[in-house]
């Protein structure tokens, strides 16, 4: 095991290796002077040359990456010039409001909808099944930043049970309670489609495995339904349902911009909604790559778990 | 010459017409409702230039927030003055336009990245899939974040961003499909019949991916639209005074709490655009994909349903027989009704004693051995009529609980294929001590204790070892053992057992038809022995019985039937199985044989 | 002296093998070793094996599906390395391919006229017309009806589609054809039938038959020659008649007597 997760974390590197050419190149499609881009309205001629260097622009685009590639390693991502500030501060800062959200809305989804997946593949046609399948399809029907309001304007304006934006009281807040409180709005609208498409293939998977071989072997050798179900047939389809529980955390974090708006979240989703108003490139870099690379993180878990599930993965 | 035209005698007559795949998707109520709402907005956004509507982007400040239902402004105003109901069909217009846009650039794309990686496998194949994973290794949305960033806001560079984030998802599909195609014998026939690799994709293998292109398709482009109408509501897409769904809803945000309706109206607009597109790419996928035509997708229930006409009484001289089944007959549900697969059977097998059940495909031999604890899947299966008695009890009635019982206890299986009939996630030693546990009360490591015994009993080397292997670290051989032992687990008195070397290579089979023999003796097992293979009959079975349509042609003693065949269809069958010795003297005999009857169900 | 049909000298077939991203080798796996055959013209050479032998691999090697790792092969007197040289289409003339699954080998998506017209048109490059006339005759040889023609491969039974199968192999109009496992996929009566269709149809046209199977009983009612695979390699080659009644090598004699038989001395 110890071997297959060293082996994962290998394979690891060249992904986030991948994923910051990918963020550098789109960075080097921006039109005109990147330097006068990045800095916009605090392009003065001096910051402007600073950058260059910095940037290391007058090199070939091969040696501009291994110079950013070399600062990124070393923890500096550049300055937000609007903000003025180092950007993996900003990015640090805002990125543990946003795992709050995200994980939340993560383990919600991922319970939410197994439970609604497997009851309603049990009971098949049933009445249980009908009103999973309808707020199922709700749910992932549903734009989530039209749901978030929806659900301020009817909770939060209307019945005023939960508060309708931040992450604290702004006066005496700041404990737990606080946070949770403000938490159970953002993180179910989040949560809502996620659940919907775990739910969905989690019906379906439970469905296709139940038609298996060795589901009518389990049945020959006199176990209970019970058993064959929650045993025999479960285990199985976890397998598939696992790494589409690491694709929702994909979802949640890019669905975190939406919510974030919404909500006025203090995270990394706002943070990049207003970096790309103002141009702040140099922070939409960071917080991009800081996402994306914890949403691999988040994959890489998904497959040793699917790897634990199923032996055959492993060799 | 004339004489051989017997398996095509008439090309397959078509069962009744099968529906088409528009009369599937009209057949669905929830895709056809889909279907007329998505296609009614369709054509009001089509038709908005002529629509007497007033000027979307008219401001009139004297008008500004009227509410719902006004005079001259049946959804009401912003707060620019601005008509909602023409600004709505305005924008759903645009966003309509953009989603659909972008999944046909993705599915463009996406397809032919798919069809030459899935095609080339390979190295090729490698390296363009990983470029594709790098893709999909970021969080769905912050890559059209981040390409929107780079190109600046803006409706069009919005839907580029949009289509190339949902690239990945068509590449990976069609991809998945174009590589199992590419390995089907079809592909190298084509080759063999002259035709280029460019043909091949375009000809053979572009027919065969293209539903499911148009699966991907209709699942995603109600995605598109939601994210495009996000980075709208961001204010990343569309810019004043263009306006589309999203920054519609974007703008009336500000507005919430005082005039809710600003962006109510165009949320609800996303909203049913999307649930109507889902509804209908749900129909869609449901009426191109096969698997779920057949209605594959329904749950099978823990014992097969009974619905029978009748409980008959054994025959007089059955009743001390260890299995004695009497008027079995299984159906299976269909659209016309159900069709009985089993009609009407009735046979015995005695303590220690061997019946063998020979058919051809489709003789209805294995749907009897399922039947006999509830086995046959259900739905489509349904015991119509008959009874089957164990030991001088009737089993078919048994409620779920007590028939349980039965099955792995007294009366046991083993399966044909042992690789898909073994569960592949769990050992082999803990499968067989599920089998000990579920019918005697032993604990967890007696029970495991208790496997090895029986993997041993079954000449698996190495027991103890090998207990702790999952099913695909074993042969074939030994995968069979494993079910034996499996069914060994509680001392049966019966086994059934379907087809259970039909997978295996000869020289495998013959050690366990050998080790079945011997289990058979030591322990005076009744076994049920259904097989196609005549040879195998000769070599195992006391008795056989011969099943054709259902029905069973011949019935007696091995050697009677097989050296004395009394009913054409036996006598034909035999002729028809090379003997060693014969050579090339078999040929002619089959070209003698008589035609056989006209009208006879296809093969 | 004619050149034999088929021969291979030395013809080994490794898969697996190469460098991975990392260095390492991956698992290599011998599938075809070293082995060398000639089939006679106008004669059926059968090939025995159990799973894993390599008599598919072999096959496919022959008729240039797959690419031998070394040795050498040669169809009807001309070499293959020239003829895989000149792409599919120098093969195809030459030599043709029944699949063993029959339902896997038609493309569910094409009537089986226009499965048939391809190799006309791309390999024989006849005109409509004489496509036509030719796909009528060759339903007629396999004992189709002829509308057929219009229909697709779902609506056909097992049997069926392994008589239009053969019709496409036919269509090329081959002096060879490889058979691989033509009729373990079928049920006896049905696979009896199309047994003594493939004899009469090599008499008819003079073929010469590649016939891979692990049946026993069937390989030794159509076949002139057997070799017998044994994890790649040929163990025994001899006649049919000699080879079923005094086995040479150990193995043969086990498969042999591995065989389940109806002793009911019939015939």
């Amino acid at each position: 095991m110890a071997a297959y997760i060293a082996k994962r974390l290998l394979a690891a590197i060249p992904v986030l290796l991948g994923l910051s050419v990918i963020v550098f190149l789109i960075m080097a499609m921006i039109p005109g002077d990147p330097a006068t881009a990045i800095l916009g309205s605090y392009a003065t001629p001096e910051n402007v040359e600073k950058l260059n260097r910095d940037l290391g622009l007058d090199k070939s685009l091969p040696q501009q990456y291994l110079i950013w590639l070399g600062n990124i390693v070393q923890g500096d991502f550049g300055r937000s010039y609007a903000l003025n500030r180092p950007v993996l501060d900003e990015v640090l800062e805002r990125f543990s409001a946003t795992l709050i959200l995200a994980g939340t809305a993560l383990i919600l989804c991922t319970v939410f909808g197994l439970l609604a997946g497997i009851v309603s593949a049990v009971r098949q046609f049933g009445w249980t099944d009908r009103i999973v399948t309808f707020f199922v399809l709700i749910g992932i029907s549903i734009p989530s930043f039209f749901l978030g309001l929806l659900l301020i304007l009817f909770f939060a304006v209307q019945l005023r049970w939960f508060p309708a934006s931040g992450m604290f009281a702004i006066y005496g807040g700041g404990d737990l309670p606080d946070l949770l409180y403000h938490l159970v709005l953002p993180a179910t609208t989040l949560a809502a489609v996620a659940t919907g498409v775990v739910a969905r293939l989690t019906r379906t998977s439970m469905l296709e495995v139940l038609r298996q071989d060795y589901i009518r072997t389990a049945r020959a050798k006199g176990l209970s339904e019970r058993k064959v179900i929650y045993v025999h047939a479960l285990k199985a389809a976890m397998v598939s349902v696992v790494p589409v529980i690491g694709l929702q955390a994909g979802f949640v974090l890019g669905g975190a911009v939406y919510i974030e708006t919404v909500f006025q979240w203090p995270g990394i989703g706002a943070m990049l909604v207003k970096a790309i108003s103002t141009r702040d490139l140099l922070l939409v870099q960071g917080g991009v790559l800081f996402v994306a690379a914890a949403y691999v993180f988040v994959n890489l878990v998904a497959d040793v778990i699917q790897s634990m599930l199923d032996p055959r993965l492993k060799t | 010459m004339t004489a051989q035209t017997v398996d095509t005698a008439v090309p397959a007559k078509e069962k009744a017409r099968r529906p088409t795949a528009w009369q599937l998707l009209m057949n669905n109520k929830l895709a056809a409702a889909g279907f007329y709402v998505i296609s009614a907005i369709v054509l009001i956004a089509l038709l908005s230039p002529i629509l007497p509507l007033p000027d979307p982007n008219a401001t009139a400040p004297a008008d500004r927030l009227k509410p719902i239902f006004s005079e001259g402004h049946l959804l009401g105003t912003d707060q620019l003055g601005r008509d909602l109901l023409a600004r709505l069909i305005w924008g759903t217009r645009v966003s309509l336009l953009v989603g659909v846009s972008a999944s046909l650039i993705a599915a463009f794309f996406g397809s032919l990245i798919g069809l030459v990686a899935g095609y080339a496998g390979g190295r090729s194949d490698n390296l363009i899939m990983r470029g594709i994973d790098m893709l999909m290794a970021f969080p769905y949305i912050l890559l059209a974040l981040a390409i929107v960033a780079a190109l600046g806001p803006g409706l069009l560079n919005a839907l580029y961003a949009i289509a190339i984030v949902n690239i990945p998802f068509f590449a990976r599909n069609v991809r998945g499909i174009t590589l199992g195609l590419s390995r089907r014998e079809f592909v190298d026939a084509a080759r063999l019949s002259g035709k280029s690799h460019v043909a091949i994709v375009l000809t053979e293998i572009l027919p065969n991916v293209l539903p499911i292109i148009v699966i991907t398709m209709s699942t995603t482009v109600g995605w598109m639209i939601l994210e495009t109408a996000g980075l709208s509501f961001l204010g990343l897409g569309a810019q004043p005074p263009q306006a589309d769904l999203g920054s519609m809803l974007g703008q009336g945000r500000s507005l919430l709490f005082t005039n809710p309706m600003v962006s109510i109206i165009p949320g609800i607009m996303v909203f049913l655009i999307v649930m109507s597109i889902n509804l209908l790419g749900d129909g869609v996928r449901d009426a191109l994909d096969p698997r779920l035509r057949a209605g594959a997708l329904s749950r099978p229930m823990a014992v097969t349903r009974i619905d029978r006409r009748s409980v008959p009484e054994p025959a007089k001289g059955d009743d001390d027989a260890a299995l004695v089944v009497a008027e079995l007959e299984t159906s299976f549900e269909t659209t016309r009704g159900p069709e009985p697969a089993v009609k009407g059977i009735s046979f015995h097998v005695r303590k220690g004693e061997c019946l063998g059940l020979i058919g051809e495909s489709g003789s209805g031999k294995s749907v009897t051995a399922l039947s006999l604890l509830g086995l046959v899947a259900s739905p489509p299966g349904v015991i119509t009529n008959g009874s089957a008695r164990i030991e001088g009890r009737g089993v078919l009635g048994l409620s779920e609980s007590e028939i349980s019982s039965f099955r792995g206890g007294k009366v046991s299986y083993v399966f044909q294929d042992p690789l898909t009939t073994l569960h592949p996630l769990f050992t082999i030693g803990d499968q067989v001590a599920e089998a000990v546990r579920a019918h005697q009360p032993a604990s967890r490591s007696d029970a495991y204790a208790k496997a090895v015994e029986l993997l041993k009993t079954v000449r698996i080397p190495d027991p103890e070892a090998r207990a702790s292997a999952y099913p695909h670290e074993l042969s074939g051989g030994q995968r069979q053992r494993v079910g034996i032992a499996m069914a060994l687990a509680n001392d049966p008195d019966i086994i059934i057992a379907d087809e259970p070397t039909t997978a295996l290579d000869v020289t495998v089979q013959a050690e366990i038809l050998r080790l079945l023999q011997v289990l058979r003796e030591e322990r005076g097992l009744a076994l049920l022995f259904i097989t196609h293979d005549f040879g195998v009959v000769a070599e195992i079975c006391d008795r056989v019985a011969v099943m054709r349509f259902g029905e069973i042609v011949e019935a007696g003693d091995t050697a009677t039937v097989l050296g004395n065949p009394q009913h054409d269809y036996t006598k034909r069958l035999i002729a028809c199985v090379p003997k060693p010795g014969q050579g090339r003297a078999f040929l002619d005999a089959v070209r003698k044989l008589p035609a056989r009857d006209k009208g006879a169900r296809r093969t | 002296m004619t050149a034999d049909a088929i021969s291979v000298t030395n013809l080994t077939k490794t898969f697996g093998g190469q460098r991975s991203l990392f260095g390492g080798r991956s698992h290599e796996v011998k599938a075809v070793k070293d082995v060398t055959l000639a089939l006679k013209q106008g004669e059926t050479l059968a090939i025995v094996g159990e799973s894993g032998s390599g008599k598919s691999t072999l096959a496919r090697m022959v008729v240039g599906l797959e690419t031998p790792t070394s040795g050498e092969m040669q169809i009807a007197g001309k070499d293959a390395a020239v003829l895989n040289a000149e792409g599919p289409r120098a093969f195809g003339q030459m030599i043709q391919y029944v699949f063993q699954d029959p339902v896997s080998s038609l493309n569910p998506r094409k009537t089986i006229g226009s499965i048939l017209e391809t190799p006309l048109r791309l390999l024989k490059g006849y005109d409509r017309a004489k496509r036509k006339a030719r796909m009528k005759e060759l339903m007629d040889a396999v004992h189709m009806p002829a509308d057929s023609l219009e229909r697709y491969p779902h609506e056909f039974s097992g049997g069926q589609s392994q008589r239009i199968a053969i019709a496409r192999a036919l269509a090329a109009e081959p002096q060879i054809m490889v058979l691989d496992e033509p009729v373990s996929a079928l049920d006896v009566s049905v696979q009896a039938q199309v047994l003594l269709l493939l004899e009469d149809l090599r008499k008819e046209f003079d073929l010469s038959y590649l016939f891979i199977s692990h049946d026993l009983a069937v390989v030794e009612s159509i076949s002139d020659r057997v070799a017998v695979m044994f994890f790649g390699e040929v163990v025994e080659v001899g006649s049919s008649e000699q080879l079923f009644r005094s086995p040479q090598h150990e193995y043969t004699e086990r498969l042999i007597s591995s065989a389940p038989r109806l002793e009911t001395g019939a015939n």
